[in-house]
């Protein structure tokens, strides 16, 4: 793999990474799910289902 | 030819990594550069990983990558979901990065830095990668199962139960000790309080920025979230400096603590999500990106160790914590070596996500070794301070007097020179008031952090700026894991209750929620409380308590995972599990005794209660001595419920070794994965 490529797949990776960890993956998922377009009320609804699974995740010491 | 360069590279990194260690060991009366340290954690962990994980991988775990994960099984896009291996990672290692790492070995550097450096290796490359790594793949096996469900199904209900109080107890002294560290590090700072009181407003904008003006962007409001917080620190700065606005912010320890612990009742309890869920966010992102820049602030500083390798306080007289190295330095360093409440994480969000099982080396293994780098570069900042500096920082008023002067005094005595003008012109420097008694390791950590970010970026004169941003940082982060542990503390009391009367279980009903929050933030906030008014600092009690839950937890995932190891047939290789829980043991149960029965008041609770009777008895007299009794006899407790769980396991290996017992293990069956064409 040439280096450029190499670069592009890694910052694209990075970005997977980013979007994982601030859920914006996860609210992109919900919306395909509910086939259903992004607005204030779909996130407010994906807010709620995300805050009871959330909630009981432990964080660490 | 190739495979001689790799035997050959490999050969290069095993010589390069026994030069750095030998160097830390060896080296007597002259100072070395921390790159060292560097040097051998780098070479440790890819030893480690190479060698030592691909064995548990190949012939303990025999990972099988045709093997359909509960990912690809159960995948509901929610939960359940296929994840890149890499991403797998990044979640994992920000889900079991808190502040453990940061703070242990600040504490631990007492004792010099070698015993830390030595102990986050070997611990973290034979004891916790193995214990992330197979827990992580056993719950894969389970369909994500937690490790109280492993515990009760594999060993017992006795595991179970052991597990279940563990975790419990855990997690209440967890956030009694996080909200000590918080106190001791913005008492009579108006800086540090105006900048962690101002992420409330902006956790608000951004939550309203993510919710109404542009929905689901988390990362953009995070970053706009971060600018803001910036600002406040600068702003800070001026109000701290401000003979009007310095008062409103300026609070004794006592206050803090009713504040915090009011806040951590009002997160549990009421639906304050439009705070909560963005000042995650922004403490995620705070996290990552401020342990980036250490790490590059260290290389392009490769700053000098000012701490010996070893003290005089190896012998147990440190003003620190008491406790000899053995077993104190073992308990205090959890996280960044081993830390039982990883593999909570481990059997929790993480199984559910792993692709292809094959992963879970390098998101189980891998994560933990990158969270041992975080708490070699936290032994590095500690150290590269002024031993003089760190011990007047760290070292509580009842033990080294009252005043700047008698404190100077106390540590130069020592061998370890510092002086009251100089603490005070650092204390300047930083923009605190003093830096004297600053217990709890974050001020410590911070003056560390500061000096190197001040050294590659900006020079001196924004080292303020850098203490700041350390202490903002440290404070977000520990309050983020004290709303979310009180919130994860409120319903498990709350699942517990349900068997003995419904409604207590029910998460939506507001009594419920009302008086379990209130058991929670009362069990927490009576630690906190008794921290803040212990004269020896409350860091001497606490912290080495939360390491024994943590270690002890740690035991109870190494019995959970040898019993599995055993029940496969694999009994020959059950040693890579046994060993490290065979130490755990030895350092929990003699750190256990000590704490409970040592004749050293400063060390022993019941000895120190016996001290305090003796003395001229008051009210407050009265309540230390029942803190003291308190702690020895939750101590007890722990340590008699893990050796249930160890006798309980013990007996089922030695039934299922001897064929007195058919080993019956509890995984789902095997389901050939849909992904088998890509992976060849």
């Amino acid at each position: 793999m040439n280096p450029t490529a190499w670069l592009a797949r890694t910052a694209a990776l990075f970005v997977c990474f980013l979007r994982e960890i601030f859920d914006e993956s996860a609210y992109t998922r919900f919306l395909r799910q509910r086939r259903v377009s992004s607005s204030p009320e779909s996130y407010a609804e994906f807010c709620r289902e995300q805050a009871a699974s959330k909630a009981r995740r432990p964080r660490c010491c | 030819m190739a495979k001689f360069f790799r035997v050959l590279a490999w050969l290069i990194v095993a010589s390069l990594g026994t030069l750095a260690v030998a160097t830390i060991a060896l080296h007597r009366g002259e100072q070395i550069s921390a790159m060292w340290l560097v040097l051998a954690a780098a070479c440790t962990y890819a030893l480690g990983y190479r060698f030592y994980s691909k064995f548990i991988s190949a012939r303990v775990l025999a990972l099988d990558s045709l093997r359909a994960t509960p990912a690809e099984r159960l995948d509901n896009g929610r939960d359940f979901v296929p994840t890149n291996k890499w991403v797998v990672f990044g979640h994992h290692f920000a889900a079991i990065a808190g502040p453990g790492p940061l703070i242990g070995p600040v504490l631990a550097a007492q004792f010099g830095y070698l015993p830390g450096t030595l102990w986050i290796l070997a611990g973290a490359v034979f004891g916790g990668c193995v214990q992330d790594f197979v827990i992580l793949l056993f719950s894969v096996r389970r369909d994500g199962k937690s490790l109280t469900e492993m515990a009760r199904e594999e060993i017992g209900r006795v595991g179970g139960f052991v597990a279940y109080v563990a975790v419990l107890s855990i997690i209440v002294i967890l956030l009694g000790a996080g909200a000590l560290i918080v106190v001791n590090a913005l008492k009579s700072s108006p800086w540090g309080v105006f900048t962690i009181a101002m992420t409330i407003p902006i956790a608000v904008l951004m939550g309203f920025y993510v919710r109404r003006m542009r929905p689901g962007k988390v990362l953009e409001s995070s970053v706009l979230g971060f600018a803001l917080v910036i600002l406040a620190i600068l702003a800070g700065q001026w109000i701290s400096q401000n003979a009007i606005t310095a008062p409103w912010f300026t609070f004794t320890a006592p206050t803090l603590a009713i504040v915090i612990i009011i806040y951590g009742y009002a997160a549990s309890a009421l639906p304050v999500w439009l705070l909560l869920a963005p000042r995650d966010y922004l403490s995620t992102f705070v996290k990552l990106g401020t342990i980036g820049l250490l790490a590059i602030g260290i290389i392009v500083w490769h700053p000098t160790l000012r701490m010996p390798p070893l003290t005089r306080f190896v012998d147990g007289t440190g003003p620190v914590f008491s406790g000899s190295v053995f077993p104190f330095a073992f308990i205090t360093i959890a996280c960044g070596a081993i830390s039982g409440f990883h593999s909570l994480i481990s059997s929790g969000t993480t199984p559910k996500l792993i692709r292809c099982e094959t992963e879970t080396r390098m998101v189980g293994y891998g994560a933990m070794m990158a969270e041992s780098m975080v708490a070699i570069l936290a032994t590095i900042a500690a150290c590269v301070l002024q031993p003089g500096t760190y011990f007047a920082i760290n070292s509580p008023a009842g033990i080294v007097g009252k005043t700047a002067d008698a404190a100077a005094a106390t540590i130069s005595g020592w061998g370890f020179p510092v002086t009251a003008e100089g603490m005070h012109a650092l204390a300047q420097a930083v923009g605190e008031q003093t830096l004297f008694n600053r217990t709890g390791g974050a001020p410590a950590f911070a003056v560390g952090m500061a000096q190197i970010f001040s050294n590659s970026l900006g020079g001196q004169a924004v080292m303020a700026i850098w203490y700041h941003f350390a202490i903002m940082f440290e404070a977000l982060f520990i309050l983020t894991v004290l709303d979310a542990g009180t919130r994860v503390g409120r319903f498990m009391v709350q699942d517990a209750l349900g068997h003995l009367w419904k409604p207590l279980g029910r998460t939506s009903w507001y009594p419920s929620i009302l008086a379990t929050s209130a058991l929670i933030v009362g069990a927490w906030g009576y630690f906190l409380w008794q921290g803040v008014k212990d004269p020896l600092g409350g860091i001497n009690s606490l912290w080495p308590l939360f390491g024994i839950c943590n270690q002890l937890l740690a035991t109870v995932a190494l019995c959970v995972a040898t019993t599995i190891i055993v029940k496969t047939h694999k009994a020959r290789f059950a040693p890579v599990t046994v060993a490290p829980l065979a130490w755990l043991i030895a350092v929990t149960f003699t750190a256990s005794w000590h704490k409970m029965f040592d004749p050293n008041p400063r060390i022993g609770f019941l000895a120190q209660a016996r001290q305090l009777s003796a003395g001229v008895p008051s009210h407050e007299v009265s309540r230390l001595i029942f803190n003291d009794r308190l702690d020895a006899v939750v101590t007890g407790i722990l340590v008699s419920l893990v050796t249930l769980i160890l006798l309980e396991s013990a007996w089922l290996w030695i039934r299922v070794i001897s064929g007195h017992k058919q080993a019956e293990v509890k995984e789902v069956p095997f389901v050939m994965t849909r992904f088998a064409e890509e992976q060849g």
